[in-house]
């Protein structure tokens, strides 16, 4: 069970001092401290646990971010960044004696520029709305995290999140350009900017994954890049998930660069079918591959596609010939986790594994999912090897969820052990500190340690992530 | 010294009372020559791991870039972010090494489309101002465990540890490339074009601008690769697309596309030349502006590549520090070749804002708290 530490009773005695000083920075109706209302920002998308906050502001400038974090500083209390509080790893999972600092108010374009291919946001703006505010012009921002249409630019800059096209264009920090950072002493540095690469240490690269816990990222300079002419997948069902894994290993070494492979197992197939009806085969294994060009460089590549499957002799082949038929290929694979969610509770998991280890790693899966008695579906980014099996459990069952806990944490240690880590794309936050020695030795951690030293040294920044509560202990006391 | 693996170097570093100048194939110099024992790393060498299915490759970082190229070819892969070879320009001998490569985070003229060297790597294990061994990241493509001090090392020149092995994505070769050339166009019109070009859906390679070519004459170059078919089809649809720019010549030649692309990679038109040469990393549109300024005060000599993001400056010896005409600027100077005496005075690294000297400075003495990793070089 996760453990966080008790809250100071000397920081909850001073609460009505807290936000006294912080109404003198924010306007009173962006501090919010009514236990009622502060009980909205008692979790994020992590919903194992939960705890109220000490306050939450939402401040609506870097100025202001700036004016609060000052106090917080001096006041010496913890400091819980948040963008939309969509992390699926408790990334903003607060302590009662901390104040939420969250930017959803700061959402505003500030500048698009075509001619040198970036935008300008407050990082409050949604994922999605940054390519809403594009895509006129034939642009989009690449990094599309499955909750783009709800989560902020900040934690994706927080999280370095990735998506379902990472293999072509990167995760975060490949399309990060600049941001505005507001240190947790409130001054305001600004790092990077419209031009490539840093002119001396690169601190956007270290501060971008960091989990908040470096300083609050107030705007960001994007990379937009201009929208593929078109797109359409090629569906193939397989008898094995070896066979499919095979498959995708040679497509690769075909040369080809799909812009998504996506990989499902057989109950996850079924959960889709049952739900949506996308049609999918009734097989052990599928693959969604899809490529973008124009018409003819899309049949090419499908073409060669076809060829190196063809080897693997697939159960069922669905080229797509229309947007519709595209549409209904991917209408499975997008409602995944919410036919998964019909059937159960489950939780999402996130390791990456090395493409070659994928068969291996899948018989490991299914072996762990017999010991501890619970289902799993695998649906997850092939390309890339970032795996994302759900364990289905019942919520209601407090032995359960301890085994489902337990079970997790088997098959994220299979994901290091095969050469992967923790986690491709979710972050750490609370779900996968205490896994962290796992992968990194003590050395390995000290090392990330000393960064937030640098940045943080009382470490009041999100102070309970990422590294284990023994590990940081002496540094948080201090 | 010479270690002849990692344990070595972690006890060298680790018992070593001076500070340490460290080199791998020594072909890219940069900054005022540190005061110090060499320490060389080209026997860290190794591929030690490739799987083309994954498109990783794990390395010592002494391993000379051309082993490198020479394993990736053989499956029609490469490294996409194309590393420019500094020897040319700086006129030296010796073999580039990735770890050279990462400690400068070098790319080339597919930067503009494919990233940064930094945007590559996958992991690295690098060996403290201690003497400790570190890894970060790992070999696989998404990983968001912990800190990423892979793209604080990228860059660092060496300053924060030494760099023992890199693990590092590649991506396939392509089958065809072509190259779009115009002739005779001003500087703004030239980055005009680019800009139309890069904000096509076409997905271009290479956009660069040499004012005087090699016969003298402005030159704008573009380059698609591809599947044949697919670079057939771009090359025709771009074309459409410049022509307003004038008259547009393609090159088919895969020889010559090649050797047209290296010679942008690796800046050949300042190579024998002498004088100080300079890299400016800029906001594109910017560039045409911060010419014409440097050019109002001294006589210099351009090439534009990542789409006029990146400006090389050649100026006579002895010119000084150029950024006193560039600013404003959005973006940075680096001082890539001078004379000793030059280096010694003029600060390699663009000078940044106090906060970020504190930071940085701060990051420095967690990691080499004895200040023995090419001392005073960054700073």
């Amino acid at each position: 069970m996760l453990e966080m530490p008790a809250p100071s009773e000397e920081i909850l005695d001073r609460k009505s001092d807290i936000v006294r000083r912080l109404k003198e920075v924010a306007p009173e109706a962006t501090v919010i401290h009514d236990p009622d209302e502060t009980k909205a920002y008692e979790c994020d998308a992590f919903t194992v646990y939960t705890c109220s906050p000490l306050a939450v502001v939402l401040p609506s400038s870097t100025e202001e971010v700036a004016a609060v974090l000052k106090i917080c500083h001096e006041e010496s209390v913890p400091v819980i960044p948040r963008g939309s509080g969509t992390s699926l790893a408790g990334g903003a999972l607060p302590t009662a004696d901390s104040v939420i600092v969250g930017v959803s108010r700061m959402n505003e374009v500030l500048e698009t520029d075509y001619d040198n291919r970036f935008i300008r946001v407050q990082t409050g703006r949604t994922n999605l709305s940054v390519t809403a505010e594009v895509e006129g012009r034939g642009f989009f921002y690449a990094p599309d995290p499955s909750s783009q249409l709800a989560c902020a630019i900040a934690g994706n800059i927080a999280m370095n999140s990735g998506g379902a096209h990472c293999l072509k264009y990167g995760v975060t920090t490949n399309n990060l350009m600049g941001i505005r950072l507001v240190t947790i002493e409130g001054e305001i540095m600004d790092l990077g900017g419209p031009y490539l690469d840093a002119g001396g240490l690169d601190l956007m690269g270290i501060v971008c994954g960091s989990e908040g816990q470096l300083g609050i990222v107030t705007e960001a300079i994007l990379r937009i890049v201009p929208k593929p002419e078109g797109a359409r997948p090629v569906l193939f069902g397989f008898s094995s998930n070896e066979v499919a894994g095979a498959c995708v290993a040679d497509i690769i070494r075909a040369g080809i660069l799909p812009v998504a492979i996506e990989f499902m197992d057989r109950p996850c197939i079924r959960a889709c079918e049952d739900f949506v009806g996308a049609g999918y085969p009734d097989v052990e294994a599928l693959l969604i591959v899809e490529v973008e060009g124009a018409p003819s460089e899309i049949d090419m590549q499908l073409g060669l596609i076809k060829q190196v499957a063809a080897n693997h002799n697939p159960e069922t082949v669905q080229e797509s010939l229309s947007d519709e038929q595209s549409a209904r290929i991917w209408a499975g694979r997008k409602s995944a986790f919410g036919a998964m969610g019909r059937i159960a509770d489950y939780i999402c998991l996130d390791g990456t594994i090395p493409v070659s280890e994928l068969p291996r790693v899948l018989k490991g899966i299914s072996k762990l999912s017999e010991t501890y008695g619970l289902g799993v579906a695998n649906v997850f980014h092939a390309g890339d090897g970032n795996l994302h099996p759900l364990i289905l459990f019942d919520a209601n069952s407090e032995e359960e969820v301890k085994r489902c806990e337990e079970m997790g944490a088997e098959i994220l240690k299979l994901c290091v052990e095969s050469g992967g880590c923790l986690t491709g794309e979710h972050g750490v936050g609370v779900e996968k500190r205490d896994l962290m020695p796992c992968q990194y030795s003590e050395a390995d951690l000290e090392a990330q340690m000393r960064i937030k030293d640098v940045f943080d040294p009382n470490w009041l920044l999100n102070p309970t992530k990422i590294f284990p509560l023994h590990i940081s202990g002496e540094r948080r006391a201090a | 010294m010479k270690p002849a693996d990692e344990t070595e170097l972690s006890e060298a570093v680790a018992s070593t009372l001076q500070p340490l100048a460290i080199t791998g194939g020594g072909t890219r110099p940069i900054g005022p020559s540190v005061a110090g024992k060499t320490l060389e790393v080209s026997s860290l060498a190794g591929i030690r791991r490739y799987e083309p299915e994954a498109l990783t490759l794990v390395a010592g970082a002494g391993t000379a870039l051309s082993d490198i190229d020479r394993v990736l070819a053989a499956e029609r892969q490469r490294l996409a972010f194309e590393p420019m070879d500094h020897r040319t320009l700086l006129g030296r001998q010796g073999e580039p090494t990735i770890g050279g490569t990462v400690a400068a985070n070098v790319s080339g003229s597919r930067r503009i489309q494919a990233g940064a060297c930094r945007d590559h790597l996958l992991g690295v294990r690098f060996v403290d101002g201690m003497g400790t061994v570190i890894k970060n990241g790992g070999r696989v493509m998404k990983n968001v465990t912990g800190y990423d001090l892979v793209r604080l090392l990228a860059g660092s020149f060496g300053t924060l540890g030494i760099l023992t092995e890199i693990a590092i994505k590649v991506l396939p070769d392509t089958e065809c490339k072509a190259g779009l050339l115009i002739h005779d166009l001003k500087t703004e019109e030239a980055i005009q074009a680019l800009s139309a070009a890069l904000q096509s859906p076409y997905e271009v390679t290479g956009a660069a601008h040499t004012p005087s070519g090699i016969d003298g004459h402005p030159v704008t170059m573009i380059r698609l690769e591809g599947f044949e078919e697919q670079v057939d089809y771009r090359t025709k649809q771009l074309k459409a697309v410049l022509s307003k720019f004038g008259e547009i010549q393609i090159e088919m030649n895969q020889e010559k596309v090649n050797a047209g692309w290296k010679w942008v990679r690796d800046v050949e038109t300042f190579k024998d030349r002498p004088g100080e040469v300079w890299k400016l990393s800029v906001k594109s549109s910017d560039g045409p502006k911060i010419v014409r300024r440097i050019q109002a005060e001294v006589d210099a000599d351009i090439l534009f590549d990542w789409g006029g993001a990146l400006i090389w400056v050649l100026v006579a010896a002895g010119t000084g520090d150029i950024r006193r005409y560039c600013e404003p600027m959005a973006g940075h100077a680096t001082l890539v070749r001078a004379s000793e005496s030059a280096r010694e005075q003029i600060p390699t690294f663009h000078p940044q804002g106090s906060l970020h000297q504190r930071l940085s400075d701060g990051i420095r003495r967690q990691f080499d708290p004895r200040q023995i990793l090419n001392p005073g070089l960054m700073n």
